[in-house]
């Protein structure tokens, strides 16, 4: 149920724009996802399709750019990332403080109307 | 022709929006507030129940209990003194800022000093969901396991106090206790955390004594 209520969201913002620009026909949606932001994966466009019906978006494509995620070690200043999907401590010095450079993305960055 | 229309808006600032519009309302009348997640069967209801055990004499509380269904849990707030309201999610697996607003408006709020929202069991989707609460709680429990930071990144990232409960069933299960704080430690460096047993009370009144240092002004005569 999840991305039942993020798909809501994506489409009230995408609408907002598309009405704002005049549109008659939006066709694609362009979201940005970080790796550490919320779940969501391809399957989110089998609710988009359900709810895009009567409205602006129907039939539009959503495409996902995922944005992988980027820590900076706060002691030796190095960048790493996730090992296999999980966190771990600076694979260079073994600390555990980092900064997040990147990866908490989840925004709508464009559509395309006509 | 397609043409295309930058946009650039996060998907979450709708409710966020919300969620900083709750903060104000509760902040014009003096109410602290927590939000309380955890996965099902950590122990939410029990921790409210202990806290407004410990609290009722002294502050005026109210608990908004979100769940699927049912008003199991509103009902137990009820009876361990507390003014409850129950949101049904109709199936959503987390409440949302527009939810806990209208259950808010079925408050009388300026009558409080605190009020304790629960979340649906959940150790996903609440940590996308801002609600405006001053403060937000985890609680994690003994018999869960010790690997639940490292699959649940980013709810222990965003909380302000960990809660973890059950811990007199630390003889009887395999939970390694320093491996579990390794995971808190690299996603929550300074988080402060409570060791707690809701059910035999050991622990509990350092969360309380946290716990009312952040209630600015008490309401009860």
């Amino acid at each position: 149920m999840h991305e039942l209520a993020i798909t809501e969201q994506i489409a009230k913002i995408a609408i907002k724009h598309g009405e704002k620009n005049k549109a008659s026909q939006i066709t694609d949606l362009y979201l940005v996802i970080g790796e550490l932001s919320t779940v969501i994966d391809d399957s989110v466009q089998f609710y988009w399709d359900l709810i895009t019906e009567n409205t602006l978006c129907e039939g539009s494509k959503l495409h996902f750019k995922r944005i992988p995620a980027v820590f900076r070690c706060l002691d030796c200043s190095k960048e790493y990332h996730l090992v296999q999907g999980e966190l771990t401590p600076c694979p260079h010095c073994k600390s555990s403080k980092m900064d997040i450079l990147q990866g908490k993305e989840f925004h709508l960055d464009s559509i395309n109307i006509l | 022709m397609v043409k295309n229309v930058s946009v650039v808006e996060k998907i979450h600032s709708a409710n966020d929006q919300l969620a900083a519009e709750i903060r104000q309302r509760l902040d014009s009348v003096s109410v602290f507030s927590i939000n309380i997640m955890a996965s099902p069967g950590a122990g939410k209801t029990s921790l409210i129940e202990r806290t407004l055990q410990e609290l009722t004499p002294l502050h005026e509380i109210a608990v908004i209990d979100g769940d699927v269904a049912t008003s199991i849990d509103a009902d137990r707030a009820a009876i361990a003194g507390a003014t409850a309201v129950q949101i049904n999610t109709g199936g959503q697996c987390h409440i949302d800022a527009n939810m806990l607003r209208l259950a808010i408006n079925e408050l009388d709020l300026e009558n409080f000093d605190l009020l304790l929202v629960e979340n649906v069991g959940n150790l996903i989707c609440p940590a996308s969901f801002k609600l405006g609460t001053h403060k937000n709680i985890l609680i994690a429990s003994i018999p869960e396991g010790d690997d639940k930071p490292y699959k649940y990144p980013a709810m222990y990232q965003d909380v302000d106090a960990l809660i973890i409960n059950k811990i007199d069933l630390l003889p009887y299960v395999d939970f390694d206790m320093a491996y579990f704080k390794k995971g808190v430690q690299l996603l929550n460096p300074d988080l402060v955390t409570f060791p707690l047993s809701c059910r035999t009370g050991e622990g509990i009144q350092a969360w309380i004594t946290w716990l009312t240092g952040l209630i600015n002004n008490p309401k009860t005569a």
